[in-house]
């Protein structure tokens, strides 16, 4: 009795409603997140495993694994240091029209994707206005992808990073100017690792999207085998050939792709973060 | 470094924030700015590290106009009142930057920077947190953090803004005497910016007393302390109570008191305000026919003086008197008594503007 007391106390916070949140947002969590992509699991593992190995190891598969993974990973990394270097200018300088680029930074997120990526296949095909007076080819190859998944990803990091920079104290640059450091030198050694943890969620918000993205990149890409077909365009085509077992292991592997690459930054973030908070 | 600042005039918008500024100071002063928030102590303290640019006037480091030197050429420490800690670095990283910043060819070598920022750390006695983060810090030590930071690059002047405004009161007073004594030691020219006057004569040499932008007047604490020259500085320094009044014949006199007020001898009907501090208030239980009538109503007993609060009988206006324990034991005193009261030492000015 005096145990179950015990036990009693220490749920009485200063929060109420502890029980009934945590209920709350594991029963949420359940049914839109931990269902849906067990799910991708069961039906995988209802197959056997020689022609799910088969299925996942097929050349075709493996080399839109690559494309999709290098593409996404070069999206984000391209995202970053223009990110960082926007959500910088919409902090720190005032011009005219600084709204309206701040309201058009989020243009990505409200743009269907598949008109982002008519509109960018229109404009970079071999005649179209800006494709014209380019000597490479970039709609149609994964240069298209990378520019695709670029646009599709640009909030993430505007977004995450802009708050961090408002938020800076201005006292430490200050600080480091009096003891005797250039501009170059305060933003490397002080503002950078303030934006780090921030830039790094930013940067695995766009990847993890980017990995995902099929609406703008379908246009785009050409969608040639072992070239231009990016991993979720096959899971789709698995399906339109009612393979569900073949669709479902592929994307088992993308699922366990995403949440390494996810997990490790993570970490990195928590490593940085540990330090200072 | 001696420092001379020459008509400095700063505004913000139609703001005045500092009005033609003059002020010499010397290789080795510690100089307080001291004065109530807005009144441009700060402005002129980030003028002269280069954080901001006055609108006119010179800044001279010894011979040298610094007026247009960049923050990073001028060579100055500065200490923030919320210590402006690089977070993501340990202490000792915190108090090796300026070294290691230095381009390559004035840069010292890295044992070097090891030995002077180990003696810097025993200076601001830190030796155990060399390697904890600033968020692991207490307050008082993020300042001697903040401190050892400025002085690793030999600054030739010290700037140092509110620095223990943000501690608590026993750290602060601990502090400021190390600030003291740090400067007796090294003799480098440090300016602070305070608006606790206690703090202000505790430390300085000097004192700066600033209001609404301009400087109203400068001295030794005992200086601004026993002559202010203003009813502003008699207000900011320390406790005052006021005597008004109507000059004639050098003095001031209302209704049956009088006081002598003999640098007014010319003023004729005059509107004025005599200022006393309270252990310039003499008490008597004898009615005398000079004195005026008041009534204890709060006694403060609490230290080696005994803090009272009088109200006057004629005007009702509240006196504060301090006193003596072997005084006040003397005079029997208990609240409720009536007791004549009599100004020491009293400093008339005659009011600009009345409503003061």
């Amino acid at each position: 009795m005096a145990r179950l007391q015990s036990m009693k106390m220490k749920r009485v916070g200063v929060l109420p409603g502890f029980g009934l949140s945590l209920g709350f947002t594991m029963f949420y969590i359940s049914l839109l997140v931990i269902l849906p992509l067990s799910m991708v699991f069961i039906n995988t593992v209802s197959v056997e495993w020689a022609k799910i190995w088969q299925t996942i190891s097929d050349p075709r598969v493996m080399a839109s694994y690559k494309l999709s993974i290098g593409a996404s990973l070069t999206a984000a990394c391209i995202n970053v240091v223009f990110g960082v270097l926007i959500a910088w200018m919409l902090v720190r300088y005032r011009f005219p029209g600084a709204r309206i680029v701040d309201g058009l930074v989020d243009l990505p997120f409200a743009l269907p994707t598949a008109i982002a990526g008519i509109a960018l296949t229109t404009l970079y095909t071999k005649n179209g206005w800006l494709g014209q007076f380019l000597s490479f080819k970039v709609a149609f190859t994964p240069l298209g992808i990378i520019m695709a998944l670029t646009f599709i990803g640009l909030p993430f990091v505007v977004r995450t990073v802009q708050p961090v920079l408002q938020n800076l104290d201005q006292e430490m640059e200050e600080a480091s100017a009096s003891l005797g450091a250039n501009r170059l030198q305060t933003f490397v050694k002080v503002i950078f690792p303030e934006l780090l943890p921030a830039a790094l969620t930013g940067f695995a918000l766009a990847f993890a999207r980017a990995l995902g993205e099929y609406g703008s990149v379908v246009f785009i890409a050409g969608n040639m085998p072992m070239r231009t077909e990016i991993t979720p365009l096959l899971i789709m085509t698995k399906l339109e050939q009612y393979d569900y077992a073949g669709a479902t292991a592929i994307a088992a592997v993308m699922l366990i792709f995403s949440f390494i690459l996810l997990l490790i930054i993570n970490l990195l973030q928590w490593r940085t973060n540990r330090k200072f908070i | 470094m001696s420092i001379q600042i020459r008509n400095i005039s700063k505004s913000f918008g139609t703001f005045r924030a500092l009005d033609q500024i003059n002020i010499d100071i010397q290789t080795g002063e510690l100089i307080a700015l001291l004065g109530p928030s807005g009144s441009g102590k700060t402005s002129l303290l980030r003028i002269i590290a280069g954080l901001e640019a006055a609108n006119q006037g010179a800044i001279l480091f010894g011979d040298e106009d610094i007026t247009h030197v960049s923050t990073k050429e001028r060579k100055v420490g500065f200490v923030f009142q919320h210590y402006a800690l690089f977070r993501h670095m340990t202490v000792f990283d915190n108090i090796a930057y300026g070294l290691r910043v230095r381009p390559r060819k004035s840069r010292p070598s890295k044992p070097e920077i090891e030995k002077k920022v180990k003696e810097l750390i025993k200076l601001v006695k830190l030796e155990a947190f060399s390697n904890r983060y600033p968020s692991h810090l207490s307050g008082g030590q993020r300042q001697r953090v903040a401190l050892a930071r400025a002085l690793a690059v030999e600054p030739k002047v010290l700037l140092l803004d509110e620095p223990f405004g943000a501690l608590d009161a026993k750290v602060r007073k601990d502090l400021r005497r190390w600030l003291r004594k740090l400067h007796n030691d090294y003799q480098i020219t440090s300016i602070f910016v305070t608006h606790d006057q206690e703090e202000a004569l505790d430390v300085a040499d000097r004192i700066v007393v600033m209001n609404e932008g301009k400087v109203e007047q400068i001295g030794t604490p005992e200086e601004v302390y026993d002559y202010p020259n203003s009813p502003f500085v008699y207000h900011f320094l320390g406790n005052v109570n006021l005597f008004k009044g109507r000059l004639h014949n050098g003095k001031l006199r209302q209704g049956h008191f009088e006081v002598d007020a003999p640098e007014f001898l010319g003023a004729e009907n005059t509107e004025a305000v005599g200022y006393v501090r309270p252990h310039d208030i003499n008490i008597e239980r004898e009615k005398s026919p000079d004195a005026v009538a008041a009534t204890v109503i709060y006694i403060h007993m609490i230290g080696a003086v005994v803090q009272l609060e009088l109200i006057r009988t004629d005007t009702g206006d509240v006196l504060e008197a301090e006193l003596t324990k072997e005084h006040f034991r003397s005079l029997n005193l208990i609240t409720g008594v009536e007791v004549y009261v009599k100004p020491k030492q009293l400093k008339v000015f005659i009011p600009e503007d009345y409503s003061i």
